[in-house]
């Protein structure tokens, strides 16, 4: 019955929110770029930017929410580069976002190691506190498992209803839909497929930010190389097994959470039997079985990965 | 506004030239950086070049990083080409290497001429399994390579970790998880008495013009190019889509398993988790540097090897941060897409005119 004990604590429904948190930040991110016709494999390195960039700006002396804001600037910039190499100029999203990847990620550990020459143990930053809400931080069980999480959580879930509220409830997200289903259609409408797809990549981009600037800004208290650790590949999976909805990307998003605070809880109950290894293997290959249950019904944007040039019918 | 126009002909200075322009770019760029971290511009760049060429020992140093390179290169250029999309050429090239260790570090022994050939079929073969795996996950189910492959990288790395831990571990190592080290006669003879670069190059190279010649020249490599460009209109013409995609998926992950043997056959001797800074991730932009053509993928690396080898002697010299090669990579990958944007279109800046 250990097993019940373990999903029946309020402990581990705390860890498994936190673990979804930066996946809620990516997945959303990368359906927004998807939604609009625009596969963004920019994400691992824009997460690692978000990450050092939200860090090293509190670092440097900024407030927490400058430095989040500096984390989604940092992630616009790159978005702003993947955006303009595959949708004016029609470039290879695959490539064009491996290329992104590369370029975070080692000018941000360029940045690091320049600021930074011969430090030995990263310096640390004071993160964000988990909340302390009056009366609902009291609640029994729900009290501990979500409202005393950290404020970025709770941005993420925010965030997960503005999303789906601007994609299914307002004109813009009609558009951004359509341009990734049909652009032509959208520019017979008199509205700009570049203007659209750009302006999502830009803002889905800030969001995969957001995720890497809760990794040190949140979870942790300092930025490390690595630190990411395919956590941004996870998302492009996730992303395809939410079937592009926010809704069902938070239930992807607690469900690999909850997984994940799951198995290391088994680890200590029977990791004596079984190398730590397989353990650790568990986020990448759930993510993999996933990307298997959806595969046949999955329903991608008709227009992703197709470049779409103007004058074009 | 701003125009493109398709280009009809591209012409060979255009094809050739722009690939060595974007690797100037990205080169010149890095200047920023280096004025960024308060370096001597000109100085550094000096290093970076007596780094990579100044001497035997260097242009050794620079071949030795270069091999790996060229192989995972020709893995990336031969898999894109058929539009499959690996971006598993890390987690393929651990497997190669373990199964080079798994057999050359003792089960089995024999004369070079035998022992070498066997280490190196068997990491082809790990490696290309490697990728069979998810090139039958896209076909037959429908789930995207790029994903699995990419999370293969995570899952891989683990497993040697796991196999460094456990069957495969070092007993004499004291502790440090590392395999066996490979037996003398599986080990690849070096090229120059008392330097690093090894016999694995001259794999590497032989592997670029065959499969240079088999693209070219064989049926086979004419589907490879047909189902690239075509898929739809391949399957028409008769040819077998699932079955070109497993043939490319051997070969790439085939050369990229090989790479792996090379690395630890030829520079290292044993297998550790960290013996690929990330030769998989980096033989894409090989590939795209060399508008994936096996014979330019030589020059490629080449070109790849002289960064990371010229920057990290001149990291050491002058303690810029060694992060600036990858950062010059990653900013010739993308300088050879505008690149190569700009060979199949014009640009025309038009007045604005009326209607």
């Amino acid at each position: 019955m250990e097993i019940i004990d373990i999903l029946l604590a309020a402990s581990f429904w705390e860890a498994a929110i936190r673990i979804a948190t930066p996946l809620i930040f990516g997945v959303l991110g990368a359906l927004v770029c998807e939604r609009a016709g625009v596969l963004n494999l920019g994400i691992e390195g824009i997460f690692t930017a978000g990450a050092m960039a939200g860090w090293m700006a509190v670092w440097l002396g900024a407030g927490l929410w400058a430095g989040v804001l500096v984390a989604a600037l940092a992630g616009a910039f790159f978005g702003l580069i993947h955006a303009i190499l595959t949708v004016p100029l029609g470039l290879s999203q695959h490539v064009s976002g491996i290329g992104v990847t590369l370029l975070a990620t080692s000018l941000s550990y360029f940045t690091y190691r320049t600021a930074l020459p011969d430090v030995s143990s990263p310096p640390r930053i004071e993160p964000f506190r988990p909340l302390d809400i009056p009366f609902l931080s009291d609640l029994p069980f729900i009290g501990q498992a979500l409202f005393s999480q950290t404020a970025m959580t709770m941005l993420a879930l925010v965030l997960v209803f503005v999303t789906g509220w601007v994609l299914y409830r307002t004109p813009l997200g009609l558009a951004i839909r359509a341009v990734g289903d049909n652009p032509s259609s959208v520019e017979a409408q008199g509205l700009s497929v570049y203007g659209l797809r750009i302006g999502a990549v830009v803002v889905g981009s800030s969001l995969m930010a957001l995720g890497g600037a809760f990794l040190t800004m949140s979870a942790f208290d300092a930025f490390f190389f690595g630190m990411i650790n395919g956590r941004g590949w996870v998302c492009i999976a996730l992303t395809v097994f939410a079937s592009w909805r926010p809704g069902k990307a938070l239930i992807g998003a607690l469900l690999f959470g909850a997984f994940d605070a799951f198995q290391v809880r088994l680890q200590t109950e029977v990791g004596a039997f079984l190398p730590s290894q397989v353990f650790l293997m568990m986020p990448y290959i759930l993510s993999i079985i996933a990307l298997i249950v959806v595969a046949r019904k999955a329903d991608y944007p008709k227009a992703l990965l197709v470049p779409w040039f103007k004058g074009q019918r | 506004m701003i125009r493109f126009e398709p280009r009809a002909n591209p012409g060979p200075v255009l094809t050739y030239g722009v690939p060595v322009i974007a690797a100037a770019i990205a080169i010149l760029l890095a200047a920023i950086p280096l004025a960024l971290a308060d370096a001597p511009i000109i100085r550094a760049y000096g290093l970076m070049i007596s780094g990579a060429f100044g001497s035997v020992f260097s242009i050794s140093e620079m071949l030795t990083r270069a091999t790996p390179l060229i192989l995972t290169g020709l893995a990336a250029a031969i898999a894109f080409r058929a539009k499959l999309w690996n971006i598993g050429a890390e987690g393929q090239l651990y497997m190669g290497a373990m199964a080079a260790v798994a057999i050359g570090s003792g089960v089995i022994d024999g004369p070079s001429w035998i022992m070498i050939p066997v280490v190196m079929i068997a990491g082809a073969i790990a490696g290309a399994l490697m990728l069979i795996g998810p090139t039958l996950m896209k076909t037959r189910l429908g789930v995207d390579e790029v994903v699995t492959t990419l999370l293969l990288n995570f899952i891989v790395l683990l497993f040697v970790q796991m196999m460094l831990e456990g069957a495969l571990k070092d007993p004499m190592s004291m502790g440090w998880p590392q395999s066996e080290p490979i037996i003398d006669s599986a080990v690849f003879p070096p090229l120059i008495e008392r330097m690093r670069v090894h016999f694995g190059l001259i794999i590497a190279l032989v592997s670029a013009i065959a499969l240079a010649v088999f693209v070219k020249r064989t049926v086979w490599g004419f589907e490879i190019r047909a189902v690239g460009e075509n898929a739809a209109a391949a399957k028409f013409a008769g040819i077998s889509v699932t079955k070109t995609m497993i043939l490319v998926a051997a070969l790439s992950g085939g050369l990229a398993g090989l790479a792996g043997v090379a690395e630890v056959a030829g520079t290292r001797g044993y297998l550790a988790t960290d013996l690929s800074p990330g030769y998989g991730y980096a033989g894409i932009v090989v590939a795209m540097l060399a508008r994936l053509s096996p014979v330019g993928v030589i020059a490629s690396a080449l070109f790849v090897a002289s960064v990371f080898v010229g920057a990290d002697s001149m990291s050491r010299a002058i303690g810029v941060s060694s992060y600036l090669a990858d950062l010059i990579v990653a900013m010739a990958l993308l300088c050879v897409l505008i690149g190569g944007f700009l060979t199949r279109f014009t640009v025309h800046f038009d007045r604005k005119t009326a209607g």
